[in-house]
């Protein structure tokens, strides 16, 4: 018989839960039964209410689920002798696959994440990894642009921009060199897709950039990760020079005369650095300043070169694309919103994690069908989409189909994906507060609104709530809404009225409360 | 918990020579400083100034632009709690208060001890599972206030007396 394998995540937010402590407990129960059992590191499925998710293997490959696991669960795992996938046990929870919440997705970007070694360059072969550069090795560079042009697919860091257009801007540039900055800043609250797959398939990644590369001409990339992700940073960094030794990068791709070769680097904790200029100006080692466009960064943007600035998920979706064909990604989605989108529960949600399906599922769909509601049981009021300049949506707007042109006719967005929801607690004064804050807090300094207006906004809700001469202090919040919308530069000024303006909207009741009488999340302590 | 030697001026020389050929080096090696000293002491700035061929104010205003950069050694461990919006739904106020509470430290501060110094951060990519604590380099998921309380005590449990 061969030697059974276990499969348990590596990925930080199933170690911040205890996955190592589960993969010591099978190591010892191991030994102690004398089994040789290999436990192999995977990333995480992404079903994070579950984790630490433990998966068996069962005897035709089939994996099964255990979780949310726990060392104390793990002796019952050895009952049949060796880890047993059609055991009794208390957390069994059935084939991985067959768990609603993986088997309603869609996996297109996530396919591999939490199936393989992270770290497999054989592995990653094996799943089909690295078959959409080697298509891309034998098409001329207008062939690629082309083909991710047809495949619909927009920018996944927030505004959807279409990346066929962009990456065309810089194939076309005059210059000898041209750079692929990736965009792995992922600050928004809520948001941890980029993170999931760096840590779960990094070679998806490194392939993505790889292509862009030879769609443009660029044989030199950055990836700009966020310090707050140390794990990721590590993953990433060993999967380049991984990439490099088994000949994936560098001189000599896949033993062609091409060349990429490609860097990590690491912001220093602003979120600001996520906007693509600002990120420029951190890559190049100064403060973190938006600069004004144009010039557009596709034609003068790193050092000054043309440069293409993509999320991460937009770079992981590349392969596929050209690996089965633009048309194949073109048949997902809904209008102008083309392809799979990996949504992100997060917050007051029971079922939190990551939800991989095609544009146009509604928001109804995302929060209770695969969200389950509350985690607190209460009923949900208010779900924060796309982020911290993101706008909060009451309950009657849930039907709203996820789609870019759809959002943002509500004055919402799409974002990163990224939904928190929050319980009837929320005090959406309080949120308000906070959003402005943010902006005080997190404003590169170059516009006069965001960095001061925003500090007054604080200081206007805080009468607001005080109940000082509400009517004329809600004016005013609304007067610097429109300063803020109308005189910043970028969207970190321009999009904090999104939040504000929303919970106005949809939830004046909270900012009409008689003085000191408490919130409901008081009430409900 | 990492090494932080005193500053040393030969070792800081020596960590600059590595870096300084790359591209946009500066934040790498403030990196590198940071890692090696726990923070970017006085004398760090010119001598960046120096290789980089900056001016001490253009690394002086890289420096305090960024929220991770410190001017002071920071405590044996560096704990940061994430106040962004997805770990608010799940109780983060309330856990920085119990925090700051326990430690007897504002954001920012060092116990007495030396044992914590705490930081307020935006968001640590785990939000589906907060409320979300980092100490050191390492994530930790869904802390209440008491699995807050024992993770401090076993971390100042490993600290050498
Ligand atoms: C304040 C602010 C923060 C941003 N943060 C990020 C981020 O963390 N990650 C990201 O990919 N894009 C972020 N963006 C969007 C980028 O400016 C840019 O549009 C994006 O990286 C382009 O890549 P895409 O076309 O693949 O989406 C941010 C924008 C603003 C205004
Ligand atoms: S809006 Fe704010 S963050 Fe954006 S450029 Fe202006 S000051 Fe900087
Ligand atoms: S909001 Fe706290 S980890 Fe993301």
């Amino acid at each position: 018989m061969s030697t059974p394998r276990v499969f348990i995540p590596r990925d930080a937010a199933a170690l911040s839960v205890g996955a190592d402590a589960v993969a010591s407990a099978v190591r010892a129960e191991a030994e102690a039964r004398d089994l040789a059992v290999e436990i192999v590191r995977t990333g995480s499925r992404g079903l994070l209410w579950l984790e630490p998710l433990l998966e068996v293997e069962g005897p035709d490959g089939t994996r099964y689920a255990f979780g949310p696991m726990t060392p104390e669960a793990v002796p019952e795992l050895f009952e049949a002798g060796v880890p047993a996938p059609d055991t009794a046990h208390p957390l069994a929870l059935g084939p991985t696959e067959a768990i609603p919440y993986l088997a309603d997705q869609h996996r297109v970007t996530f396919s591999r994440c939490g199936i393989i070694d992270p770290l497999s360059v054989a592995d990653y072969r094996a799943h089909g990894g690295f078959a959409g550069l080697d298509r891309a090795l034998t098409m001329t560079a207008e062939e690629i642009c082309a083909a991710v042009t047809d495949s619909g697919l927009r920018g996944r860091g927030g505004a959807g921009f279409p990346a066929g257009r962009k990456w065309d801007t810089v194939r076309t540039a005059p210059g000898e060199t041209k750079y692929i900055a990736c965009n792995a800043d992922e600050g928004d609250s809520g948001t941890f897709a980029d993170r999931m797959l760096m840590e779960g398939d990094p070679f998806l990644l490194i392939e993505g950039i790889t292509i862009a590369g030879l769609a443009t001409g660029a044989t030199e990339g950055f990836i700009y990760m966020r310090s707050e992700y140390p794990h990721a940073i590590t993953t990433m960094r060993d999967a380049v020079a991984l990439a490099e030794a088994e000949g994936w990068l560098g001189d000599g791709i896949h033993g062609t005369d091409r060349r990429f070769h490609l860097h990590v680097r690491v912001g220093a904790g602003a979120y600001i650095c996520g906007e693509e200029t600002a990120m420029l100006e951190s890559l190049e080692g100064r403060r973190g300043q938006v600069r004004a466009k144009p010039p557009l960064p596709a034609l003068e943007g790193l050092f000054g070169k043309p440069t293409v600035v993509n999320n991460v998920l937009t770079l992981a979706a590349v392969p596929d694309i050209l690996a089965f064909g633009p048309d194949v990604y073109a048949t997902f989605g809904v209008g102008r919103s083309r392809g799979t989108q990996p949504f992100q529960l997060a917050g007051n949600v029971r079922r939190g994690g990551l939800v991989e399906v095609p544009f146009g599922i509604s928001l109804h769909d995302l929060v209770y069908r695969f969200g389950g509601g509350t985690a607190s049981g209460r009923p949900v009021k208010a779900v924060q989409a796309g982020g911290p300049l993101g706008a909060y949506l009451p309950e009657h707007l849930f039907h709203l189909p996820k789609d870019y042109e759809a959002f943002a006719a509500v004055g919402a967005m799409v974002g990163h994906g990224g939904l928190v929801v929050f319980d009837d607690t929320v005090d959406m004064a309080a949120q308000t507060r906070f959003a402005l804050e943010f902006c005080a807090i997190e404003s590169c300094g170059k516009c006069t609104p965001c960095r001061i207006g925003s500090q007054r906004g604080v200081e206007v809700i805080d009468r607001i709530v005080a109940g000082e001469d509400r009517d004329a202090n809600l004016a005013l919040l609304d007067d610097l809404c429109t300063v803020l919308a109308d005189g910043s530069l970028c969207a970190m000024g321009g999009l904090t009225p999104q939040p504000v303006r929303s919970a106005l909207r949809h939830f004046p009741e909270d900012f009409d409360r008689p003085p000191h009488t408490g919130t409901a999340r008081q009430a409900a302590e | 918990m990492a090494e932080r030697s005193p500053w040393a001026e030969d070792r800081a020389r020596a960590i600059v020579d590595d870096h300084r050929a790359m591209p946009g080096a500066l934040l790498p090696l403030l990196h590198a400083l940071q890692e090696e000293f726990g923070c970017i002491d006085e004398p760090a700035v010119p001598l960046l100034a120096d290789a980089l061929n900056l001016s001490r104010a253009e690394v002086h205003g890289v420096v305090t632009f960024y929220q991770d950069f410190r001017r002071t050694r920071p405590g044996r461990h560096v704990v940061k709690v994430c106040r962004a919006e997805a770990c608010q739904a799940v109780g983060a106020e309330s856990l920085l208060d119990h925090v700051k509470r326990t430690l007897a430290v504002s954001e920012g501060e060092t116990t007495p001890d030396g044992a914590f110094t705490l930081e307020a951060v935006y968001c640590l990519g785990n939000c589906a599972l907060g409320p979300a604590v980092m100490i050191d380099d390492t994530l930790h998921g869904r802390v209440g206030p008491a699995r807050f309380d024992a993770l401090a005590k076993t971390h100042r449990a490993e600290d050498p007396a």
